[in-house]
């Protein structure tokens, strides 16, 4: 959150509650768990790091809440960087993958169950992002996060699916060996 | 058989074709119970058997073996009469190309079911003008089916399909020949349809669509392999995107 936290104030200084307001407003529904606290955090974290400068409203007590938050110009520098960098975080296959091979290998687990205790997890929360997505006006914006959210956990499905197909086929006892 | 709460059951529904080598088991045994009010959806690969299951269920198509159930009565020993009888008035079906008459208008194609069972055309009118307006196409009753997008060609079929009040709407891959908005209305009108009471059964390749149901049911090689109840998520929406510093 910190690269999005430090582009929001790349437009104008800001207090931290209106930061988050503006974080929940492009969030939508997938914003609510947000706290007010993690805002904070965040700010505290970019302010030791030198990326941004607080300053305190004149007359008022040195609490977060009261401050206004600004980019300095090293903060400016990784808002650029952040903004040009081609950065796709890779989903978390290979873990679950390696998963799998162990608990055949060393017959701990029936790879089939894992993958269908899986499998539910991910119907589960299929289910509320796209039950989300159905009450989200057509042009939201944040409608298009919760489709991208929806759209990830398809493709892991169907992934799994070719996981039980692998999985459930009788294996080669050499290939063990 | 007397669980009323289940509004559709089967007991041992199997539906074989051709015999010894060649046999084809489409539906191979199958017990079910959908409780009034469930929205289940029946996922499975290509000739499991998900189709017959539904035209089994609906009386389209008569079992090799065992029984069907609706509302506590045995459909699947009715004769044709009765069986038409009953389709009309207690299932609806939704297929995968709408079926809609393309010579009629929506409005007609709403009001035909209703005058099938019997329904003055007075009355036929007036609910089929309920439905579209329902549905969202109550400025839309006059156009011909090709003058309409694909999502409300099948809004306009699901609004056909429950011109009689069916007790079980049975939808076949509805959203199959549909892109993902038009799949996103349809999801929308089961929505209510849900909200409202009404028991559906759908046949789905789409996991975004099975993931709305209440109930998930695997098919494979004509039986039922996995049976999953989906209501209920937890509640932290923000979890999906992994929200921290
Ligand atoms: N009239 C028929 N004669 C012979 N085989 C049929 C007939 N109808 C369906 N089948 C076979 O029954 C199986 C199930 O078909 P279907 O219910 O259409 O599957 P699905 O809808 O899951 O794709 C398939 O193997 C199909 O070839
Ligand atoms: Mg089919």
């Amino acid at each position: 959150m910190q690269d999005a936290v430090l582009a929001m104030l790349a437009k104008e200084p800001s207090h931290g509650y209106r930061l988050r307001a503006r974080l929940r407003q492009a969030l939508g529904p997938l914003g609510e768990s947000m706290n007010a606290g993690q805002v904070y955090v965040t700010l505290a974290r970019l302010e030791k790091a030198g990326l941004v400068a607080a300053e305190r409203s004149d007359g008022l007590p040195d609490r977060p809440d009261r401050k206004v938050y600004a980019l300095t110009p090293a903060g400016q520098q990784r808002v650029s960087a952040w903004l040009s960098e081609v950065n796709w975080p890779k989903a978390n296959l290979t873990e679950f993958h390696l998963k799998l091979a162990a608990a055949a290998a060393a017959r701990l687990a029936d790879p089939v169950e894992l993958v269908d205790a899986q499998r539910r997890e991910l119907l589960r929360r299929l289910g509320e992002a796209q039950r989300a997505v159905l009450a989200e006006p057509d042009d939201s914006t944040a409608g298009l996060l919760l489709e991208g959210v929806a759209l990830r956990l398809q493709a892991d499905l169907r992934w799994l699916d070719a996981c039980e197909r692998v999985w459930s086929k009788p294996k080669n006892e050499s290939e063990d060996a | 058989m007397t669980d009323f709460d289940a509004v559709l059951q089967s007991r041992g529904l199997s539906r074989y074709h051709g015999q010894g080598e060649s046999l084809v088991r489409a539906v191979d045994e199958v017990d079910l119970d959908v409780p009034a009010g469930q929205t289940l959806a029946i996922m499975g690969p290509s000739g499991c058997g998900k189709s017959t299951l539904l035209h089994l269920l609906g009386g389209l198509e008569r079992p090799t073996d065992g029984e069907v159930w609706l509302a506590g009565r045995r459909i699947d020993h009715l004769n044709e009469r009765g069986l038409a009888r009953m389709r009309r008035r207690s299932i609806g079906f939704v297929f995968q190309n709408f079926h809609l008459v393309e010579e009629l208008s929506a409005r007609e194609n709403v009001e035909l079911p209703a005058l099938l069972a019997g329904r003055s055309s007075r009355a036929a009118r007036r609910r089929a003008a309920d439905l579209l307006e329902r549905i969202g196409l109550g400025d839309r009753t006059r156009h011909l089916p090709w003058e309409l997008s694909g999502g409300q060609r099948q809004r306009v079929a699901i609004a056909r399909a429950l011109a009689n009040e069916p007790l079980v709407l049975l939808a076949d891959e509805p959203t199959g020949n549909l892109d993902t908005a038009a799949t996103i209305e349809v999801l929308r009108l089961f929505a209510d349809l849900r909200a409202a009471g009404q028991t559906l059964v759908m046949v789905t390749h789409d996991e975004r669509v099975a993931s709305t149901a209440d109930r998930l049911v695997s098919m494979h090689d004509g039986r039922f392999v996995g049976d999953t109840r989906l209501a209920g998520g937890t509640g932290r929406l923000g979890d999906l995107i992994g929200l921290d510093g």
